[in-house]
């Protein structure tokens, strides 16, 4: 075993050309989907190529699909935008779920209580303040708390999060209609106040929100000041006062904003997408959005593939499980497989491996 | 030793090669270490010594080659197999835990059956101790000793675990010229015993003064072996370099003296509540270059740090003398006090002050960025608006690559890639860039070659011939009395001396560094 590891031999990469690293990248994903389909038919003995076309059918096979798989596409891509500036910091904002959340209690909050006494343009107007501030608001705490004691922004964004899961259930069950069923339903189903304009369709707005932001984020990290000093800041905060940046300044201004984006993508699903409000309502995307981020390296224009991709997988994964009456957890072994690939593949794209010539009269 | 009798090897080391990515560290290198000699390893500073050390010590595995020990064929992939064979590394930076007494550091990790007998043990290594000459108190807290002491430490705890074959990798750097003999004394007692020692050093009259064979490397290659009786200075330094270099440092008199930065009383401490510099009293005058000298960790980081702004200060004063046109102005315009204001703050108040700080990619620079985003570190908040100025900081970066020959494919390949010269050059071409008024470096040619080394050296005192007041914390006392018009040594935290560097000496640099406190500093 010993000259076994002996015989491979690991060594950095120094460089590698950007369409190399792409082709690494290309046959990891062809690898995960052969891996699959092998995994599909030793388990269930369907067709993988069927279970593939249904995936993809589940996604696009209708316009109105496309479109939901859009507009998920653009809550993903909206809330891995929000956590990005953070990480680009090395700030582990892992409390996105609470943040949005926390934005779409808020929505939800102003839409109830505020429908009698304001205009709907008041109402939305509200909404927007509130669901922004309350989503900085989370974003705030744990980076003061950083900032000031140094605590440790895991720990604290991830409890974040139980606490606005928990407000929300009370307040659910506060605002519940009917009373005694534990549901929201509907929010001014009748008066549709508080309701976000259509633009178009029912999905464009966040579609086009969302791309905005892109853009917007895209040039708030590689072109502003601001996106400057994240990336100082992010690289050595040593460095960073050495440059006269004021390191605790921006980790909280930075967290302001994340919370302040994930907030508005709660607004946009309760007011815009969902009209109603559960604790379930972000549906773990605060944590995808981590991955998401993480697969693109922090560049928003490659998060919108590496979204796509996971938006894909998830959407056609519910398809399969009622087109072939398989679990929906094998969707998730599925999708496990394939991620595995794509971040294994970041391996090989860092280190090259080398097997050793055998190294004769070795004891 | 003479050359009939048979030599008999301790290491053989037989065409090793190592490789870190596309860079060589070692090439085809055959080196051997004859038993009871001590061998001095000499090289540059990336010449390879320390890489092909640590493929004896077990930390790295060569690509290729083959290493005997005693003329039997050797693996060692770990330092285990290392100290089975006999091998002990002492390292640079030392490997002791600081709350532990020197006894419990030395049985520290060795597995021996039964419980563990500290009273024994510390026989033991009394016996050791007394047979080699080292002062130690085996009872004293690592944290409560000088770094010489620590040092000893290390070295006996590699012999307590029966090590035959000794290296030192780079053993005086952190010493003074006191303790430095001391070290020496120990090594010959060793060799006596019938150890095999190599020491890995750059200094060339240490190698003169305690080896008996001298082998050289430089970039990787092995030049060759020379018996110290038949070298001198210069013969080793042409095998270093390649060629021979003059090793006078241009040093033209001050012009135009007067002062420029006036510390007076400065006091600081460090988050533990330690005193870094007590009442630390002086001034840098420009168009002059003021010498900091003293042992590592005497208090040098945090004096420049709290010049720039960037560690607390609890009493004292730094005052700032701007340019001579000004002294018509009303003299409580004329001269700012510093303490208290941030870097940004100060920059903000026209003191244009410019740092090479000792850690140049965790402090001076960013390592992922190239030199343009690094040029940025400096002027990224000018101009106007939310938005960043790249045109100027990618003009100041081109104009860097070429006037210092920074070997880099483009101005944004990231600089961590770049070889330790050239992150050097483009940290100082940034901050001589600023056209500062005062210029602080911290130990600016660690890890450098010959070349870049007074490639740096020229340029400080091109800075000081503009009329810059100049502040060089150094370790090569050497380079400091050449280069330097003062020198002012600190030892413990505070100031032992300030003396003039044309007629000091060593010897009396040396005796400052240690005078006050007996100078036990931990870093």
């Amino acid at each position: 075993m010993r000259n076994l590891v002996k015989q491979i031999h690991i060594s950095k990469r120094t460089e590698l050309p950007w369409y190399k690293a792409w082709a690494i990248r290309g046959v990891a994903i062809l690898l995960a989907l052969v891996a699959c389909a092998l995994v599909t038919m030793l388990l269930t003995g369907e067709n993988p190529i069927s279970i593939y076309i249904t995936i993809f059918e589940g996604a696009f096979g209708t316009a109105r699909r496309t479109w939901i798989t859009a507009q998920d596409l653009a809550i993903l891509l909206g809330i891995s935008l929000a956590v990005t500036p953070a990480f680009k910091m090395r700030f582990w904002n892992i409390g996105a779920e609470g943040q949005v959340l926390i934005g779409g209690l808020a929505t939800a909050a102003c839409m109830i209580c505020l429908a009698d006494t304001l205009s709907n343009g008041m109402v939305i107007l509200c909404m927007i303040l509130a669901s922004v501030l309350a989503g900085a608001l989370w974003g705030f705490l744990p980076a003061f708390f950083k900032a000031k004691w140094n605590t440790n922004e895991t720990l604290f964004t991830l409890m974040m999060n139980y606490i606005a899961t928990q407000l929300a259930a009370y307040y659910i069950i506060v605002w519940e209609v009917p009373k005694g069923s534990g549901k929201i339903g509907i929010i001014n189903q009748s008066t549709e106040v508080g309701w976000l304009p259509q633009i178009g369709n029912q999905y464009l707005l966040s579609i086009v929100v969302v791309v905005i932001l892109t853009g917007f984020m895209y040039l708030y990290l590689s072109r502003s000041k601001h996106g400057y000093e994240i990336a100082v800041v992010g690289e050595s905060q040593r460095t960073a006062s050495y440059a006269g940046i004021k390191v605790d300044r921006v980790i909280i201004r930075t967290m302001v904003l994340s919370g302040a984006i994930c907030g508005l993508m709660g607004l946009l699903l309760v007011g815009s997408i969902n009209h109603t409000l559960t604790t379930t309502v972000v549906d773990n995307r605060g944590f995808t959005a981590v991955m998401v981020s993480w697969m693109a390296k922090f560049n928003p224009i490659v998060m919108v593939f590496t979204s796509l991709l996971l938006v894909v997988l998830s959407r056609g994964a519910s398809e399969i499980s009622s087109t072939f009456g398989l679990n929906h957890s094998f969707a998730d072994i599925l999708t496990g497989i394939i991620i595995f690939f794509i971040i294994g593949s970041e391996f090989f794209i860092t280190y090259r491996i080398n097997l050793r010539k055998s190294v004769e009269k070795e004891a | 030793m003479t050359a009939l009798e048979t030599v008999q090897n301790a290491i053989r080391m037989e065409h090793i090669t190592k490789r870190f990515g596309n860079v060589v560290a070692n090439h085809d290198i055959t080196l051997e270490l004859h038993k009871g000699e001590i061998l001095s390893l000499l090289g540059e500073n990336g010449s390879g010594k320390t890489t092909l050390m640590n493929m004896l010590s077990g930390i790295y595995y060569s690509d290729e080659g083959q290493i005997y020990v005693n003329d039997k064929p050797v693996t060692i992939s770990s330092p285990k197999d290392a100290f089975d064979l006999g091998i002990g590394m002492i390292h640079q930076h030392f490997k002791l835990v600081d709350v532990f007494t020197a006894t419990e550091n030395i049985v520290l990790g060795l597995e021996e059956p039964g419980r563990l007998d500290l009273k024994k043990a510390s026989q033991k290594i009394t016996e050791i101790c007394q047979r080699y000459g080292f002062e130690v108190d085996l009872n004293q807290k690592i944290y409560e000793m000088s770094v010489s002491q620590k040092q000893a430490v290390e070295i006996v705890k590699v012999l307590y675990r029966g090590a035959d074959i000794l290296i030192l990798d780079e053993p005086t750097a952190v010493l003074t010229p006191q303790e430095t003999d001391k070290l020496f004394t120990v090594m010959r007692n060793m060799k006596a015993d019938g150890k095999s020692l190599i020491i890995i050093t750059h200094k060339l009259h240490e190698v003169l003064e305690v080896s008996d064979r001298v082998a050289v490397l430089r970039k990787g290659e092995y030049i060759g072996d020379v018996a110290t009786r038949d070298a001198s200075q210069q013969s080793l330094t042409d095998m270093m370099v390649g060629h021979a270099v003059s090793l006078n440092i241009n040093r033209p008199d001050p012009v135009n003296v007067h002062p420029r930065l006036e510390v007076k009383g400065l006091t600081v401490y460090d988050e533990l509540g330690v005193k870094r510099l007590s009442d630390v009293t002086f001034t840098a005058n420009s168009g002059e270059i003021l010498g900091i000298a003293g042992i590592a960790g005497s208090g040098q980081r945090e004096l420049l740090e709290a010049i720039s702004g960037l560690y607390p200060i609890s009493a004292g004063n730094i005052l700032f003398h701007p340019e001579s046109e000004d002294e018509k102005a009303p003299a409580d315009q004329k001269v700012r006090e510093l303490v208290g204001l941030d870097p940004m703050a100060i920059r903000k108040c026209g003191v244009s002050m410019a740092f090479v700080p000792e850690d140049r990619l965790g402090m001076g620079l960013v390592g992922s960025m190239g030199m343009t985003g690094n040029m940025m570190l400096r002027s990224w908040r000018k101009g106007k608006g939310a938005f960043l100025n790249r045109k100027e900081p990618e003009t100041l970066a081109n104009r860097i690559w070429k006037e210092l020959d920074v070997v880099t494919p483009s101005v944004s390949f990231p600089v961590r890639r770049m070889s330790g010269g050239n992150v050097q050059k483009v940290l100082v071409g940034r901050e001589i860039a600023q056209e500062p008024a005062v210029l602080m470096t911290a130990y600016a040619v660690r890890g450098l070659d010959i070349n870049t080394s007074y490639t740096i050296y020229n340029l400080l005192t091109e800075e000081k011939m503009k009329g810059v007041a100049v502040v060089y914390v150094g370790e090569d006392l050497d380079v400091l009395l050449e280069l330097c018009d003062r020198i002012l040594v600190l030892c413990g935290g505070q100031v032992s001396g300030i003396v003039d560097a044309r007629t000091a000496d060593k010897r009396q640099l040396g005796t400052l560094m240690t005078r006050v406190g007996g100078g036990s500093v931990h870093a």
